[in-house]
C-alpha cells in the first residue's frame, strides 16, 4: 500500500509540473502580490485565484490550488478553504461560458424565472449542468447590482441586462460562434449586448 | 430640482478620465485639504455636516473617524467598502462605473483626513470590469501626481489599490470584508475590538462605504455646515437611491434627504409611477433587508404624516408601522406581486449568504427558505405559518454580525403585514397557480 501511496504523490507531482502560469499572468500575479506590505502576500490570494481560474481552464483543480499555495508561499489548505467558500470560484470543470442568470427579487420581478426557463429549453439542460459540447454551463446567481435593468445574467465579465428572449438567443449565438472560454477576469467586458 | 453633490455630471462625456474630470472641478477637495487644512480640521468638516454611512447603518462618519485608534508607529488603513451586495442596491456601482475618480479624490481626501498612507478599495468580484475602470483611472491618478510620494508636493503619501472579492454578500460586513481582504474566508469576526482599534492585519482601520466616501469631496469644498443645511434633521445631504421593480423608470438617483416618498415614487423626475397603470402594492425600501411596507405605510406614517426619505421618517413607527432607509435600495411592488414569493427570493438569498459560522442563521434561514417552498408549492399548513414567525423571531439577535437580523427582519415584516396572503395560499392552494411572475417578457411560449 505504500508504495501505492508514494505512486499517487509521484503522479500527482507530474501534473503539477505541467501547471506554470503564463509570463503574463505570471506578471499579473507579482503586481497583486505588490499591493500588500511585505509578509501580506496572503492578502493577494482572492484576485490571484481569479487570474489561475481564468488561466486554467475555468475552473480549480486541486493541483492548480496546490500550485497557488506554492507561488503565495502559504499551505495548500489556506487555499482550499478559501476557493470553497466563495461562489465565484468552481472547483469542478464548467462549460466554455458560464450563464449566470440573476434570480433575485428585483430581476424576479422582471421575469427572471422565464429567462432561466427560456434557457433549459433552449440548450435542454437544467440548472447547474454543462451542454454536451461543453460550451454553456447554466447557472443562477444571487443579486449581482443590476437590480434596477432586470432581468439580467452575467457571463465572464460582461453583465448583460434588460433582458428579452431575443437577446438572449443573439448572446448565445455570439458565444458559440466565438467559442472561446469567458473568464471573469475577460477584458473585452461589455455591459450590455 | 433637487441638489446634486454625487452623480451631477453622471452624463458630461469622458467624465471617466482625469481631464474631463478635472476640467469639471475634479480633485479640487484634495487641493483644498492637503494644502490648506490640517486633517483635524478635514474630520472636523465631516462631523458638521452630519453625513451618516451610507452602506446602510447610517452612523455618523465623523464620530466613526474619531474614534480611529492612532499609536506611534502602527499603520492606518482606510478601506473602502464596494462590496454592494445588498439585494436591491446598485448605486456604488453606478457611481464607480460613470464618475470613477469621485471615488478616488475621496479615498484621497479622507486617507488624508485619517493619516492612512495605504488604502484599498474592496469591490465585490462580479463586478470585476468596473474594478478594470477603477484601476484604470487610479493609474491615471498616479501619473498625474494625485496618488504616490509626496501629492502635491507636501509631505503627505498614499498608496490606493483595488482588491477583488470572491461573490459573497457577508464581505460587505465590514470585518468579513477585512478578513477577505487578508485573504480568508469572510467569516465577520466577534466585536469588539472593533476595526477602529483592530482592523486590517490588527491595525487601526476605517471601514466606509463608497457613497459615504465620494460625498467627503463636496463636504470639504461646500464646509460642513452649508452641507448640514440640505436634508433634514439629523438626515443630512444628499443620497443616492437604487430603485427598481415595477416603475416606469428605473435607476439610480441623487435626491436630498427630506423627499416625500409620494413624490419619489410618482414624480416624473424620479421613478415615473408604476408601470402598466397598475397600483402600488408595496415598497422595500432600503435593500432587501429592511421591513417591507403596504402602500398606505410607505407614503404615509401610521399618524398620518406624509413619509420622508429620510433616517428619520422612514424608520417612525419602528418595525411595527415604520421600516429604515438602509442602503437606499427602493424596490417598489405593483398590485399583482406575490409578497410570499418575492419573500421566498429574499430568505433563498440569506441562506445562500450565510457564512455559516451561527447556528440561527445558517440553519433558520434554511429552514424559513424550506417552509416558503412548502408553502408556494401548496403543501403548506397554518401551523406553518406560525413556525415561520417562531424561527425568525429566534435568529434576531443571536448572531455575531447583523446577517441574522437581516434575514430574519424581512420576514417578520411580510407576515406583519401580509399575513392574510401567507393564509389565503394554505387554505387554498389552487391560488398560487394565479401568483402573477411575467411581467415583461409575455413572449414566452410555455411548453
Ligand atoms: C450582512 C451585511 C452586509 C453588508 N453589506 C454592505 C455592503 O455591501 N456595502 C456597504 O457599504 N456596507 C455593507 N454593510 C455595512 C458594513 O458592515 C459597514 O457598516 C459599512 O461598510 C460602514 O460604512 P459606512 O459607515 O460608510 O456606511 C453590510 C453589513 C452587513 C451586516
Ligand atoms: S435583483 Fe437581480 S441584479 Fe439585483
Amino acid at each position: 500500500m505504500g508504495s501505492q501511496v508514494h505512486g499517487t504523490q509521484e503522479f500527482n507531482k507530474a501534473k503539477r509540473a505541467e501547471i506554470k502560469f503564463s509570463d503574463a499572468a505570471m506578471e499579473t500575479v507579482k503586481t497583486i502580490i505588490s499591493r500588500y506590505p511585505q509578509g501580506k502576500q496572503k492578502s493577494a490570494l482572492l484576485p490571484v485565484l481569479h487570474v489561475a481560474q481564468a488561466e486554467f481552464g475555468g475552473w480549480l483543480s486541486a493541483e492548480v490550488m496546490d500550485y497557488v499555495a506554492e507561488v503565495l508561499n502559504i499551505k495548500p489548505i489556506e487555499v482550499f478553504e478559501v476557493a470553497s467558500f466563495y461562489t465565484m470560484f468552481n472547483l469542478k470543470p464548467v462549460g466554455k461560458c458560464t450563464l449566470e442568470v440573476c434570480q433575485t427579487s428585483s430581476c424576479w420581478l422582471n421575469g427572471a424565472e422565464d429567462i432561466v426557463r427560456y434557457i433549459e429549453k433552449k440548450l435542454n439542460i437544467k440548472v447547474g449542468e454543462t451542454t454536451k459540447d461543453g460550451m454553456f454551463t447554466l447557472k443562477v446567481a444571487e443579486c449581482l447590482g443590476s437590480c434596477g435593468t432586470a432581468p439580467m445574467m452575467q457571463c465572464g465579465a460582461s453583465f448583460h441586462e434588460n433582458l428579452t428572449l431575443e437577446k438572449v438567443d443573439a448572446l448565445l449565438e455570439k458565444y458559440r460562434s466565438e467559442g472561446r472560454l469567458r473568464s471573469y477576469t475577460d477584458l473585452d467586458y461589455q455591459n450590455t449586448l | 430640482m433637487g441638489k446634486k453633490l454625487l452623480i451631477h455630471n453622471d452624463r458630461v462625456p469622458g467624465i471617466h478620465t482625469l481631464d474631463v474630470y478635472r476640467a469639471h472641478g475634479g480633485y479640487a477637495s484634495v487641493e483644498k485639504a492637503l494644502k490648506s487644512m490640517t486633517p483635524d480640521q478635514v474630520t472636523e468638516e465631516v462631523k458638521k455636516s452630519g453625513l451618516r454611512g451610507r452602506g446602510g447603518a447610517g452612523f455618523p462618519t465623523g464620530m466613526k473617524w474619531s474614534f480611529l485608534a492612532k499609536p506611534e508607529g502602527v499603520p492606518r488603513y482606510l478601506v473602502c467598502n464596494a462590496d454592494e451586495s445588498e439585494p436591491g442596491t446598485f448605486k456604488d456601482r453606478y457611481l464607480m462605473e460613470k464618475i470613477p475618480h469621485a471615488l478616488i479624490e475621496g479615498m484621497i481626501t479622507s486617507s488624508y483626513a485619517l493619516g492612512a498612507n495605504q488604502s484599498y478599495i474592496y469591490i465585490r468580484g462580479e463586478y470585476f470590469y468596473v474594478a478594470r475602470i477603477l484601476e484604470t483611472a487610479i493609474a491615471e491618478a498616479y501619473a498625474a501626481g494625485w496618488l504616490g510620494k509626496n501629492i502635491l508636493g507636501t509631505n503627505y503619501s498614499l498608496e490606493l489599490s483595488v482588491q477583488v472579492g470572491g461573490g459573497a454578500y457577508i464581505c460587505g460586513e465590514e470585518t468579513a470584508l477585512l478578513e477577505s481582504l487578508e485573504g480568508k474566508r469572510g467569516n465577520p469576526r466577534i466585536k469588539p475590538p472593533f476595526p477602529a482599534v483592530a482592523g486590517l492585519w490588527g491595525c487601526p482601520t476605517v471601514v466606509n462605504n463608497v457613497e459615504t466616501i465620494a460625498a467627503v469631496c463636496p463636504i470639504v469644498m461646500m464646509g460642513g455646515e452649508e452641507y448640514a443645511k440640505i436634508g433634514v434633521g439629523k438626515s443630512t445631504g444628499t443620497k443616492l437611491i437604487s430603485a427598481s421593480g415595477h416603475i416606469n423608470k428605473p435607476g439610480v438617483y441623487e435626491i436630498e434627504l427630506g423627499l416625500p416618498v409620494e413624490e419619489f415614487i410618482y414624480s416624473e423626475e424620479y421613478c415615473g409611477g408604476i408601470r402598466n397603470g397598475k397600483k402600488m402594492k408595496a415598497v422595500v425600501a432600503g435593500g432587501s433587508s429592511v421591513p417591507i411596507l403596504p402602500t398606505e405605510l410607505i407614503l404615509k406614517t401610521a399618524k398620518g404624516e406624509p413619509r420622508l426619505m429620510t433616517y428619520e421618517s422612514l424608520a417612525d413607527g419602528g418595525f411595527q408601522t415604520g421600516t429604515m432607509l438602509g442602503s437606499g435600495g427602493f424596490i417598489v411592488m405593483d398590485e399583482d406581486t406575490s409578497i410570499v414569493k418575492n419573500l421566498f427570493t429574499f430568505t433563498r438569498f440569506y441562506h445562500h449568504e450565510s457564512c455559516g459560522q451561527c447556528s440561527p442563521c445558517r440553519e433558520g434561514t434554511g429552514w424559513m427558505e424550506k417552509i416558503l417552498k412548502k408553502i408556494l408549492d401548496g403543501k403548506g399548513t397554518l401551523a406553518d405559518v406560525d413556525l415561520l414567525w417562531d424561527i425568525q423571531s429566534k435568529i434576531e439577535g443571536k448572531t455575531i454580525c447583523p446577517l441574522g437580523e437581516a434575514a430574519a427582519w424581512p420576514v417578520a415584516a411580510a407576515l406583519r403585514h401580509f399575513k392574510h396572503e401567507f393564509e389565503a395560499y394554505v387554505k387554498n392552494p389552487s391560488s398560487i397557480k394565479d401568483v402573477k411572475h411575467y411581467y415583461r417578457l409575455n413572449n414566452l411560449v410555455e411548453a
